[in-house]
Order: structure tokens, then C-alpha cells, then sequence
């Protein structure tokens, strides 16, 4: 009915082969055309399958259905273990088709501008595609090995997109930790699904959700391992893959070095997509987090209040504008994560996994128009630190606009999206736990106030003396801008309950007025603040600073996590483990196939005489050789 | 009524006769002019006998025991047939040189000869048969070896063949007669059957083994090998390295377990000690060579040692993966070959040094060397990372791990040399002299392209193995 969803994923797939190899020949543009002419076929194809499956196809009487719209058996172990490919349309598979394609199609875009004439303009598309098409495939997957196959491809062509300036130190650093620390989670992921599918003999979401997680919770009763069921343990390490990912503490460290690939690149990967996709595993699962391992959903919520606060500070603290905007989506997810944890199953209760969705379609909308805007600052001015700019209101008027509604929505302010979601996260934890609520109010004042502290230092403040003078982006970069402003503004709109729930039924969400006007509140609060502080050049950002030293350092410094696990790695790992498994494989393993080798050489020289040339002696040894095997056969 | 059944269980022979005895007479009668078409029309005609191989039922035994022909001997002619094919196809370009160009057809026509031995040979059903297929197979490979006989080398080459190939047979024949003075009998049913062991026939088994040992170039029955495979021709390099030398491993194949099966106590140590100084030596030889088709003498001589291994277990197994081997064996080294020949005829060079940079100035052929070697060497993906596995699987099917060990330990020191050439022709800097790009007729780059298309391909069709294998089951039963 639906097969042709296949096409979403596919596509990208093909540009990515086509511009992968003949992309070297393309001259001047043409890459990036044929990779957004692809992207907005895919995007179409997303926006026709949302329509056909919200209005029609996934429609059941009371509630959405899963459809499965193909499914193919790709390898098969056992009659139990096997894994199929396929594509899997339900209510959350739908939305990110939807979020992903726009988001992808609209960075497709602004790169023909923002990347013209770079170096390697033809394999940045190309790896663009690859991306797309990793996380298309992962958001589309039926069953869990599925996902972790297009997981770990999210993973590398991230790894290639932030690594695009090879030659830079600092990206090439960026993109191996990136790389290396989501690799270290998704050791954990990998563990979660040995664990889960050894006992339930299933790679399956639907069989693994299905009633109540009643598969996982049968199959793995009285397992247990140092007190913590097996069930805890498979989900909790499954989680812990999509920690990385989603960038929660500790393993949140690689996200603000990401941003040294190109901005584009961190609109697409760090806003709307890749960084989401550990919120969306949990949704997946959410069923089984909730009715068989409360306790690490709970653990998730705290993990996830803790982050959002934590990074929130941070992004205070920070000076250049890409690294704000890296901990203000760390903050984000984890406002996402909170709302999951708080979140209880079916109708009203679920509240928290509607409003987590909700806020994860909208932010991924202002959130790349955030990046995309920053692109178009940084395009003008050739710096990423706030302090070479100021005032840039007068120079770049489509860019700030579009800024300030991203900035607004962020913040919380109606009717702007991110009013919307974030409020029915408040609600939701509200209802749950109200010291979760209370630090989830202070964490959206703090956002209003690092944003509008990012957008008064950029656009408002006095001119610097530019070397010359910013201009405006050319159009390809500012009609993203534009249409990302205008979905900014329009996506609080949508009743999003109707179309997306913990359990697929439709709900109608009646916002409650006083927590709205907390949450407005808080943010008008954080504006009021960033706009004393930063409106106009003064000391008293200076002298607040001074006055707490010692918080401030450490914030600025990021609380030295990266030193902490500089510390772990270098100290702990690389003296203790590393170098004397490093000394047997030196010593012990390569010596002796070095020796194997001497050995060889050295026999191959003694024996060398035999090959004289001389047909006589050939013919001794011949006659020689068959009388010892005659003499042998008769002894043997 | 004439009972013509018997001839119809001969008809690929037929049909190779038929194709050399039109070329023949093409030959005798051909002008200067009708010469030019003689390439195409014997490549054309021996394809269409290749192709036809391919719907051939002959299955039976002819002349009452004499001749044997079932889907296996079918399967196995076949094999040589797309080799020879290949060969033909990359040798045209040198027979065109001027100097040899007078005497192109005599090249086809020889070369047709010793494969019609060569069929008689893997179709013998007594012993007599076999040594008249065995001598029509190896005379002529003397003049296909001396084809350049005012040059030095191709007649030494020549010359040590025909003295060594005298001495051989000599002593095949004399292991013939001690086994027919002992069973008063040649054919191969009647010996399978009654087969007794004693000295006498022990004796005679060993020699007329030998015989066969220094077909396949198996250590220490080798020694004439390098000289031969260095100083012929190219294009006669690689027929004797892959279908003279499959040919014998075929009636090795057939003769160990169908007539001397009783025996297997005596051959089964003998192989397992041959097949293990064979890899070896041939590997450690290998390691010296500056020289592409010394280095690939060597690089047989150790595959032929694999290939015992895989005659060794005796089991359908056994027979499935020798055969498989060969026919992987077959376009990787034939690839190999194809390439040498090619760059042989633009710069008269055959040494390691000659390939240095290759991937800069050929970046196909180097492509089409580096499969085709890393398939040798039996790395996966490639088809002979597949050939390689199914014989270690069939000797450790039966048990013999320490032979798999020592086989696996080998397959390392060979990758070392192997590399070798890709080291030169991925990382080292061409000679000013080599720096230009050239290239080979249409003929050759087809016989690559099939090549190249076997290595990539064969490995992921088990279609193929699971083909042989039933063939072999059926002579197993």
C-alpha cells in the first residue's frame, strides 16, 4: 500500500552512489543541484506518505496502526534469529520522515550558497546523502538491528561531514572524538541487544512492544546480574547508546567540537537529526521502558533534568556562537529526554511522550534556523566569536528577523512553536514531579536568557570595525531561512496529540493556563535579563563574572569534563590496558612473525643451489626422489 | 547396422578434431592475405567448441572400458577448453610480432593437439590410453616451448623439456609395466577391483606417480619447471601452468581413487608429506624471485601443492574442492598471465621492476593484477579466498588440523611475496622509461575482462560449487 516509502530511503542512497563516483567530473553546481533535486523528491515522497498515512492508510477506528510497508529477509541464522530490512510507518516513523527530509532538503539548499566554490563541494553533497539516507533508514527500521546497522552509519558519515576540512587539525580532532565517543556508546547499544534478543529471541519492535512489553518481560524474569534485573541491564545499555548519540552527560562532550564542520553540517546532524535519535530509540521502546524498567526511565528523566541544567549554564558562559548554540541543543534533547521520563502510558498520561515529540518536530525547525542563521552571520563576518560582532541588525535584516522568531520560539514566547511543546513538557512534569517541574521552569528562564543574550551580542550592540562591510547571504541561503522562519512560527499550531501518542490513540491537548504563563514568565525573565546585560555595551557582564569567578571559570571551561575524560582515557586506559597489550602485540605476537619471516627468507637463501639450471642434476634429483618414495612406500 | 553409440560418447574429441583439422588445412592452404582472418576464425571456432562443451551429454564408457566419459570427465574438459580459449586469446598479440608472424597457425594448431592428449588423458579408461593422451599432451609443449627457437632461451626451454618429459615417461611407462606384469590387466575397472598390495604393484604405483608428480610440478619432481616456464613463450607459460598442470591433477584425481583407491594407506602419508614440501618450497623460492614468470613458477608450484591437499581426503568432498580450485586457479592465473603477455609486448620485460607504478600509468591492469594476485593469495572477497577454504575444509573433515595449520601458516608467508607486486605497482615510482600508458588488443582485454569477472564473480555463485559437487557425488556412489 505504501511501498513506495521504500523510494524515501532509497534515493538519497542513489544520489550518494551517483555523486560519490561521478561527482569529480561534475562541473561548477551541478552536484548540488542533482543532490537537492534528490532530497526534495524525497521530501515530496515524505510529505505525500504523511498525508496518505494521517488521513487514510494508518488510520484505524480508535488509533493509528504500524504498517510495515516492506520487508525483506536479509540474513537468517536460525529460525529464531534472523534479520530483515524493511520499513516500518507508524505515528513517530511518519513525523521524522517528515522532520528529517525538510530539514535535510532545506540545509541541501543553503549549502549551495554557503559551500559554493569550497574545495570537495561535490563530496560534501555526497556525503550529505549518505547521511540523509543513514538516518532515514534508521527512523523507517522495523526491528532493532535494523536501526543499530543505520545507526552506526549515522555515525561514520557524521564522522565524514564534521571531519569535511580534513586539512584543519581541529576538525580532523572533532570528528574522531565524535566518532569515537558515540563508538564507545553504541558498545553499549550492541551489548543492550545481544542481551535483550538472547532472551526474547527477537530482533522485533512490534513483538518486543507488543502488550505491554510483555515478551521482554517474561523472557528475562528472575535473570538478574549484581541486583539489577537483566531487563534493567539491556535497557539501561541500550540507553547508554542512545546517550551518545543524543549527547547526554558525560557523553555530550563530542557535540560541541562537532562544530567544526561546516554550519550547514550542524543544522542538519546537531539540530534536527542525528542528535535526536536517542530520544527516538526510547520512544521506540517506550513501552517496554515503561511497563517492565521503570526504574531506568526514571533514572533517564533525572539523567536528562541534569543535562538540560548543566549545559544550560554552560551555554551562558560561551563566546563562540556555534558552541551556544551546541549546549543550547544538548539542553534541548535533554528537555526531550525529561519529558520521556516523566511520561506515563496511554491517553492523558502519556502527555510527556506527545510533548516530547512535539517539542522534537519543532525544535528541529528553529533549531536549524538557529544554525542556519549563525551559518549566515558567520558567512558575513568570517568569525565565530561573538566578540567581532555587534549590530549587525543593519547589515544582515533577513538573517536577523529570521533569527530573533528562532530566538522567540526557543525561548517560549506565543505564539511561536517552541511556546507550544515546550509548555505540555512542563505539564506533563508537572503532573509527574513537581521538583522535575520547578527545575525545568529555572532551565527554560536560563534558555531565554542565553539566546537573547547570543541575539543582542550579534545584532544588536555597536558596529565593530569589520574589515568589510557584512553583507547580506545570497538567496539561496536566506529561502531556507525564510521557510524554516515561517515553520517556526506555524508548527505550534498543529494539534499535534491527534496525530502523535504513547499508545496511538488521538488526543486533544488543552493547554493549562497557569503553567503557559509560568513558562512565560520564566522566559520574559531570561529576555529582561539578557536585554539589561547586553542591549548595550557595559561592564556588568564583566563584573558579574568577576564576582563568581570561580563558577564562572568553570562553567566556561565546560565544568572540565573534557579533562575528566582526557584524564580516564590517557591515564586510567592507555597506561594501564593499553600499553601492555600494546607490549604483547610488539614483542610477543609481531616477533614471532617477524622471526617467521627471518626464518623464511633465510631458508629460501640455503636452498636456492637446488635451482642449478643444469638438466643432469635435475634428472639425479628425479630419480633420487622416486627411489625414496618407492623405499619410503615399502617402509611406511 | 553400424553402432555409431560408441563415437557419439566421443563426440567432444570429435569436435576438436574437427576444429584442428579445419585450422590445419586453413593453415596448409591459407595466402598471405586469408592469414589476416585466421586468428578470428580459430579463436571463433574453438569458442563454439567451448560453448558446445557446455550442452555435451556424453556419458558412458566406449570400446569396452576403454574410454570413459561421464558429466564429471564433461565438466573437466570443459574447464580446460575455457582455458585454452583464454590462452589463445591472449597469445594472438605476440604470434602477430613480425618475426613469428609466418608461422601463426602452426601456435593454434599445436596447442589444439595437446589438448585433444590432453582430453584422452582425463577420459582414459586404461592405462595405454592414458600414456598415448599423456605423450600427445606433452611432445608438442616441447615445440610450443622452443616456438622462438633462434632466441636462447625458448630452446633451452625446449631442450630441457623434452629431456626431462623423455625421463619421465620413461619412468611412468616402466611403473606401468611392473603394474600390468603384477595384474595381467590396464583397464582401470578391472584394477580398481582387484588391486592387491605388494611390492610389485607398490613399485609401480610410485613410478607411474612420479610420472605424474612432475606434470603437476610437484616438489621434488619440480625442478625442471622453472627453467621451462621462464624461458617459453608467455602465452605457452600459462597453458602449461594452468591446463597442462590441471589436466594431470585431473587424472591424478581419477587414478587415486578409482584404481588405486585400495591403496590409499600407501598414497594417503605420501600426499600429506608431497603437498606439504611442495607449499613450502615453492613458497620459499617464490620469496627470491625478481622475475614475473619465475615468480610465478613458484607461486604454481605452491598452488599445486593446495591442490593436493584437496586430492588428499579422497572424499567427494575432496574431488568438489580440487576441481573448484582449479577452476578458480584457472582465471587467476590466467589474469596474471594476461598481463605479463601484455606488458611483455610493449616493453620485451618480464621483471618485478617493470611493474613499478603500473597503478599510475595502467590503473586498470594494475587493477585486474591486484585481483587477480590477492585471489591467489586467497583473500576474501575474492574467488580464491572461497577455492582456498573448501580445502581446508575437506582435509579438515578429516581430521587433519595440524595439515590445516601448517597449510594456513604458509598461505601468511605467501601473501608476504604476493604483495610484493602490489607494493610495486601501488607505491613505487615508475621508471622514466615505463611512464607511458599502453595497452593490448581487443582480444586480450576480453580474455582480462572474463578473468576478472571469475575472480569477482565465481566466489559468491554457489550454484557452481554445489554443480561439482553433485558431480563428483555421482562418481562417489
Amino acid at each position: 500500500m505504501m511501498e513506495y516509502t521504500l523510494l524515501i530511503v532509497v534515493i538519497p542512497l542513489l544520489m550518494f552512489l551517483l555523486l560519490a563516483s561521478c561527482g569529480r567530473g561534475m562541473r561548477g553546481q551541478l552536484a548540488g543541484w542533482l543532490g537537492s533535486l534528490g532530497m526534495s523528491a524525497a521530501a515530496l515522497l515524505s510529505y505525500t506518505a504523511a498525508w496518505h498515512y494521517f488521513t487514510g492508510v494508518g488510520k484505524g477506528e480508535e488509533s493509528y496502526q504500524q504498517i510495515l510497508a516492506c520487508s525483506v529477509e536479509w540474513l537468517r541464522f536460525t529460525d529464531k534469529l534472523h534479520i530483515d530490512l524493511g520499513i516500518l510507518l507508524d505515528p513517530i516513523s511518519v513525523m521524522m520522515l517528515v522532520v528529517i527530509t525538510t530539514v535535510s532538503l532545506m540545509v541541501h539548499i543553503y549549502s549551495l550558497g554557503y559551500m559554493k566554490g569550497e574545495k570537495g563541494f561535490q563530496r560534501y553533497y555526497a556525503f550529505l546523502s549518505l547521511f540523509s539516507f543513514s538516518m532515514l533508514g534508521l527512523v523507517v527500521a522495523p526491528n532493532i538491528f535494523q536501526m543499530y546497522i543505520f545507526w552506526e552509519l549515522v555515525g561514520v558519515s557524521s564522522y565524514l561531514l564534521i571531519g569535511f576540512y580534513y586539512t584543519k587539525p581541529a576538525a580532523v580532532a572533532a570528528s574522531k572524538k565524535a566518532f569515537i565517543v558515540t563508538r564507545f556508546a553504541d558498545l553499549g547499544f550492541l551489548a543492550g541487544i545481544l542481551l535483550l534478543s538472547y532472551y526474547t529471541g527477537t530482533f522485533d519492535f512490534a513483538a518486543l512492544t507488543a502488550g505491554e512489553g510483555a515478551l521482554v518481560a517474561g523472557s528475562m524474569a528472575g535473570v538478574s546480574f549484581m541486583g539489577l534485573s537483566a531487563a534493567s541491564w539491556a535497557m539501561a545499555l541500550i540507553f547508554m547508546g542512545g546517550a551518545g548519540k543524543s549527547a547526554m552527560f558525560p557523553l555530550h562532550i563530542w557535540l560541541p567540537d562537532a562544530m567544526e564542520g561546516p554550519t550547514p553540517v550542524s543544522a542538519l546532524i546537531h539540530a534536527a537529526t542525528m542528535v535526536v535519535a536517542g530520544v527516538y530509540l526510547v520512544a521506540r521502546l517506550f513501552p517496554v521502558y515503561f511497563f517492565v524498567t521503570p526504574g531506568v526511565l526514571q533514572l533517564i528523566a533525572y539523567l536528562g533534568a541534569f543535562t538540560a541544567l548543566f549545559a544550560a549554564v554552560v551555554a551562558i558562559t560561551q563566546t563562540d556562537i556555534k558552541r551556544v548554540l551546541a549546549f543550547s541543543t544538548i539542553s534541548q534533547i535533554a528537555y526531550m529526554m525529561v519529558a520521556l521520563g516523566v511520561s506515563g502510558y496511554s491517553g492523558h498520561e502519556g502527555l510527556g511522550y506527545m510533548a516530547t515529540m512535539f517539542h522534537l518536530f519543532t525544535h528541529a525547525f528553529f533549531k536549524a534556523l538557529l544554525f542556519l542563521g549563525a551559518g549566515s552571520v558567520i558567512h558575513a563576518v568570517h568569525s565565530n566569536e561573538m566578540s567581532c560582532m555587534g549590530g549587525l541588525r543593519h547589515f544582515l535584516p533577513v538573517t536577523h528577523i529570521t533569527f530573533l522568531i528562532a530566538c522567540l520560539a526557543i525561548a517560549g514566547i506565543p505564539p511561536f512553536s517552541g511556546f507550544f511543546s515546550k509548555d505540555e513538557i512542563l505539564a506533563a512534569a508537572f503532573h509527574h514531579d513537581q521538583f522535575l517541574f520547578f527545575l525545568l521552569w529555572v532551565i527554560a528562564g536560563l534558555t531565554a536568557f542565553y539566546m537573547f543574550r547570543l541575539y543582542y551580542r550579534i545584532f544588536r550592540g555597536e558596529e565593530r570595525p569589520y574589515e568589510h562591510t557584512p553583507h547580506e547571504s545570497p538567496v539561496s541561503m536566506l529561502v531556507p531561512l525564510g521557510i524554516l522562519a515561517l515553520l517556526s512560527c506555524v508548527t505550534g499550531f498543529i494539534p499535534f496529540g491527534k496525530f502523535v501518542s504513547s499508545d496511538g490513540s488521538m488526543l486533544v491537548i488543552h493547554p493549562e493556563g497557569m503553567i503557559a504563563l509560568a513558562g512565560v514568565v520564566a522566559a520574559l525573565a531570561g529576555i529582561g535579563c539578557a536585554r539589561f546585560l547586553y542591549r548595550k555595551a557595559n561592564d556588568r557582564p564583566a563584573q558579574i563574572a568577576t564576582r563568581l569567578h570561580g563558577v564562572y571559570t568553570a562553567a566556561y571551561h565546560k565544568f572540565y569534563l573534557d579533562q575528566v575524560w582526557l584524564f580516564i582515557t590517557k591515564k586510567i586506559i592507555f597506561r594501564c590496558i593499553a600499553t601492555p597489550v600494546a607490549w604483547f602485540d610488539k614483542h610477543v605476537i609481531d616477533a614471532s612473525f617477524d622471526g617467521l619471516g627471518r626464518g623464511t627468507v633465510k631458508l629460501a637463501g640455503a636452498i636456492k643451489g637446488l635451482q642449478s639450471g643444469k638438466v643432469q642434476f635435475y634428472a639425479f634429483v628425479f630419480i633420487v626422489s622416486t627411489l625414496l618414495l618407492t623405499l619410503w612406500a615399502f617402509f611406511y | 547396422m553400424i553402432d555409431y553409440s560408441n563415437f557419439m560418447i566421443l563426440q567432444q574429441e570429435a569436435g576438436l578434431m574437427l576444429v584442428f583439422l579445419i585450422l590445419l588445412v586453413y593453415d596448409i592452404f591459407g595466402t598471405e592475405a586469408s592469414m589476416r582472418w585466421f586468428r578470428l576464425i580459430a579463436c571463433g571456432l574453438f569458442g563454439i567448441h567451448t560453448i558446445g562443451g557446455f550442452f555435451s551429454g556424453a556419458a558412458g564408457v566406449a570400446f569396452g572400458g576403454m574410454f570413459i566419459s561421464s558429466t564429471m570427465t564433461v565438466f573437466m574438459k570443459n574447464l580446460l577448453n575455457v582455458a585454452t580459449l583464454l590462452v589463445l586469446m591472449q597469445a594472438g598479440e605476440w604470434l602477430r610480432t613480425p618475426k613469428l608472424r609466418i608461422r601463426e597457425g602452426e601456435f593454434y594448431i599445436i596447442t589444439l593437439a595437446t589438448l585433444l592428449g590432453m582430453y584422452l588423458m582425463i577420459s582414459a579408461g586404461n592405462f595405454m590410453l592414458l600414456y598415448i593422451g599423456i605423450e600427445i599432451a606433452s611432445l608438442p609443449v616441447a615445440f610450443l616451448a622452443a616456438y622462438n627457437k633462434y632466441e636462447e632461451h625458448p630452446a633451452e626451454a625446449g631442450a630441457k623439456y623434452i629431456l626431462m618429459t623423455a625421463l619421465s615417461s620413461g619412468i611412468m611407462m616402466f611403473g606401468l609395466s611392473y603394474l600390468y606384469g603384477a595384474m595381467g590387466t590396464m583397464y582401470f575397472d578391472d584394477l580398481g577391483q582387484q588391486l592387491m598390495i605388494d611390492p610389485m604393484t607398490i613399485l609401480g604405483f610410485v613410478f607411474f606417480f612420479a610420472g605424474l608428480a612432475f606434470k603437476i610440478s610437484i616438489v621434488p619432481f619440480h625442478l625442471w619447471t622453472a627453467d621451462v616456464y621462464e624461458g617459453a613463450p608467455t602465452p605457452v607459460t600459462a597453458y602449461l601452468s594452468v591446463v597442462s598442470k590441471g589436466a594431470a591433477c585431473f587424472v591424478l584425481l581419477f587414478t587415486l581413487y578409482h584404481v588405486f583407491g585400495a591403496m590409499e594407506q600407501v598414497w594417503y602419508p605420501m600426499l600429506w608429506g608431497l603437498s606439504v614440501i611442495t607449499i613450502m618450497i615453492g613458497n620459499l623460492f617464490a620469496l627470491r624471485q625478481k622475475d614475473m614468470k619465475r615468480f610465478f613458477t613458484f607461486s604454481s608450484i605452491s598452488q599445486a601443492g593446495y591442490i593436493l591437499l584437496g586430492v588428499m581426503p579422497g572424499t567427494a568432498q575432496g574431488m568438489t574442492a580440487t576441481v573448484y580450485f582449479i577452476l578458480i586457479y584457472l582465471f587467476s592465473n590466467l589474469a596474471v598471465f594476461g598481463v605479463i603477455t601484455a606488458l611483455e609486448n610493449r616493453t620485451q620485460r618480464t621483471d618485478i621492476a617493470a611493474y613499478n607504478g603500473l597503478y599510475k600509468t595502467n590503473p586498470v591492469w594494475a587493477f585486474v593484477m591486484m585481483i587477480a594476485v590477492f585471489s591467489l593469495a586467497g583473500i576474501p572477497p575474492f574467488a580464491g579466498f572461497f577455492s582456498k577454504f573448501f580445502i581446508f575444509a575437506s582435509i579438515a573433515e578429516r581430521g587433519e588440523y595440524l595439515l590445516v595449520f601448517i597449510a594456513l601458516i604458509n598461505t601468511v608467508v605467501s601473501l608476504y611475496y604476493y604483495l610484493l607486486i602490489i607494493k610495486a605497482m601501488f607505491i613505487r615510482e615508475p621508471d622514466e622509461s615505463l611512464r607511458e600508458a599502453w595497452s593490448t588488443d581487443q582480444y586480450n582485454k576480453t580474455s582480462l575482462l572474463i578473468c576478472g569477472i571469475g575472480i569477482l564473480v565465481i566466489g559468491f555463485l554457489s550454484g557452481i560449487y554445489e554443480h561439482i559437487g553433485s558431480l563428483s557425488a555421482g562418481l562417489f556412489t
